[in-house]
């Protein structure tokens, strides 16, 4: 959903699109936060001022910059975009870490509490005090007060109370990371632990200050599309739906703005669906106890690797989708670029390990469109050769992967039965559940896992949830 | 008739338009003969105008709403409605 901090990067990608298109980014980039927020006109913080710094890493962001290994900051942007040199090096800067917070942006929540507030009206009945279980409640002067050194966060108060007059106070970003990878550092600002860190995104999407921002590839692949390098669009299939039209427009729409060549990634996913078939039968025939899980999403591979490292063996050594999808690039055309387009931050971080060039969010595809004047709904349907096969076009939403396999093995194995589970969305609640899987508490013999509800499609760059 | 013309322009589309695409289930059943929902390609007002306005929506050809929301849409549908009574 469109709120303020989704608004103002947008619009500031399209910003930076324009600019570039028109040979003036680099004496653009330090007038762009004095002229979204001009003297005399409403500022969004305090003051304009603090607006105007803030525009200022975002585009840091925007450039592929990491705003926390900012050193000079008398630096201008024009400074780093000439030093970046992208025209002329044809290097793609790839982030070592897809996301970066901006310390002025954060606001440095206060710690979660649990507070009684003015509502208490020190009623007689006390259902807080009597449903405490750490008997962290007293009434004072004829208010309810909470021990915050006794009180565990359960909650029991809040729901006990017929005046609502308790309330949970949150760190958003604390709050969404299923990890525990962000907090604040000893300036009192969030600070994101990369030794922990999955790439979900979820901060990202979470942080109502929208201090977490994506290190971004896209003057990279503008850069590139202007030396006249053959870029190709590898569209992932949660585009459907994400974009006004089909996705063969969507295709069209892509070349038309400067891909030498564009492909469904879903062609990739039946490649995947074939292998994580056989390799899941095989596992199946060698030990019928265990089990598989899938491979497809990023966060959920670095979350095994990270944080769970008992499981490792039963994740599945099948390729993701992506990766399949550039083999098909390459094998056309050896000298062509891949650039994957999809909702996903994690998908970076794969990216870099699987030697895919760039990566786009549905976000920074449509700035380009936008800054180029294209719409997808005036563009004539992509003659695809073929039409990706519908269970791999599903692969973006939840049992999607499932489906596919359990299609592909019946075929194989009339009467095959997958004792399949989902995990539809990946948060401390999960993790508990897969830890549950892995000791074999709860029997499962097929473990998909998305890191996003209900799949990619709503993954945290999606312009469409 | 009320002519309602939403910019499903990329720009106005990244902007807000997604938002607004179901419009026209939302208008109540008595509005629905008097209302005429067109999704547009770029109407190129974030050009002449400016980008922070999106999304723009252009109400009986003369009429430029910016930033436009549902709600601020079906408000002024409103207006326009009780108006013509």
């Amino acid at each position: 959903m469109l709120n303020g901090s989704t608004f103002i990067r947008r619009e500031l990608m399209i910003r930076i699109v324009r600019a570039f298109d028109s040979g003036s980014l680099e004496t653009e980039l330090d007038r762009i936060p004095i002229k979204l927020r001009p003297k005399n006109e409403a500022s969004s913080r305090c003051c304009i001022y603090h607006d105007r710094a803030i525009l200022k890493y975002r585009l840091m962001a925007l450039l592929g910059i990491s705003v926390e290994e900012e050193t000079d900051e008398t630096k201008p942007l024009s400074a780093y975009y000439a030093e970046k040199a992208w025209e002329a090096s044809g290097m793609a800067a790839k982030p070592d870490t897809p996301l970066s917070v901006c310390g002025p942006a954060c606001s440095g929540c206060p710690d979660a509490r649990v507070v009684s507030t003015q509502n208490c009206r020190g009623c007689f009945a006390r259902p807080c005090v009597y449903n405490c279980p750490k008997k962290a409640i007293d009434v004072v002067d004829g208010h309810s007060v909470i021990d915050q050194k006794l009180c565990i966060k359960c909650g029991k108060c809040i729901a006990a109370c017929p005046y609502n007059a308790i309330v949970k106070t949150t760190v958003p970003c604390e709050e969404a990371c299923p990890v525990g990878a962000i907090k604040k550092n000893e300036f009192g600002v969030a600070a994101i632990d990369f030794e922990k860190c999955i790439f979900c995104g979820k901060c990202f999407n979470a942080c109502p200050f929208a201090a977490v921002m994506e290190r971004s590839q896209l003057i990279d692949v503008l850069a590139a599309m202007k030396r006249g390098e053959k870029l190709v669009a590898m569209v992932a299939p949660a585009a459907e739906k994400q974009f006004p039209g089909k996705i063969e427009q969507l295709l069209s729409a892509c070349a038309k703005a400067g891909f030498s060549d564009v492909m469904e990634v879903a062609l990739g996913a039946e490649m995947t669906t074939a292998h994580e078939t056989a390799e899941f039968i095989e596992r199946m025939e060698k030990d019928p106890k265990t089990f598989m899980t899938t491979s497809c999403c990023p966060a959920w591979v670095n979350l095994v690797s990270k944080h769970l490292p008992d499981l490792v063996h039963h994740v599945s050594l099948t390729p993701s989708p992506m990766v399949y999808a550039r083999e098909i690039v390459k094998a056309k055309d050896p000298d062509a670029k891949t650039v994957f387009i999809g909702p996903c931050v994690a998908k970076r971080s794969e990216a870099r390990r699987k030697d895919v060039d760039y990566v786009l969010s549905f976000e920074e595809l449509g700035a380009i469109l936008a800054g180029r004047k294209i719409d997808v709904i005036a563009c004539e349907p992509w003659p695809v050769p073929r039409p990706a096969n519908p269970t791999a076009r599903n692969y973006a939403r939840s049992c999607g992967v499932t489906d596919a396999v359990l299609v592909e093995a019946t075929n194989k194995i009339p009467g095959f039965k997958l004792d399949s589970k989902q995990i539809n969305g990946i948060d401390r609640k999960t993790c508990t559940m897969v830890k549950l899987h892995a000791s074999g508490k709860i029997p499962v013999n097929f473990l998909e896992v998305m890191a996003c509800p209900g799949g990619c499609q709503n993954g945290p760059c999606s312009l469409v949830k | 008739m009320i002519k309602i013309e939403i910019c499903c322009g990329t720009a106005c589309y990244l902007l807000g338009a997604a938002n607004m695409m179901n419009i026209e289930e939302e208008l109540p059943a008595e509005w629905r003969s008097k209302v005429e929902v067109e999704a547009k390609t770029c109407l190129e007002l974030c050009e002449r105008e400016n980008l922070g306005g999106a999304p723009y929506v252009r109400i009986n050809d003369t009429e430029i709403m910016s930033q436009a929301t549902p709600e601020k849409l079906l408000t002024r549908i409103g207006e326009l409605i009780e108006g013509a009574q």
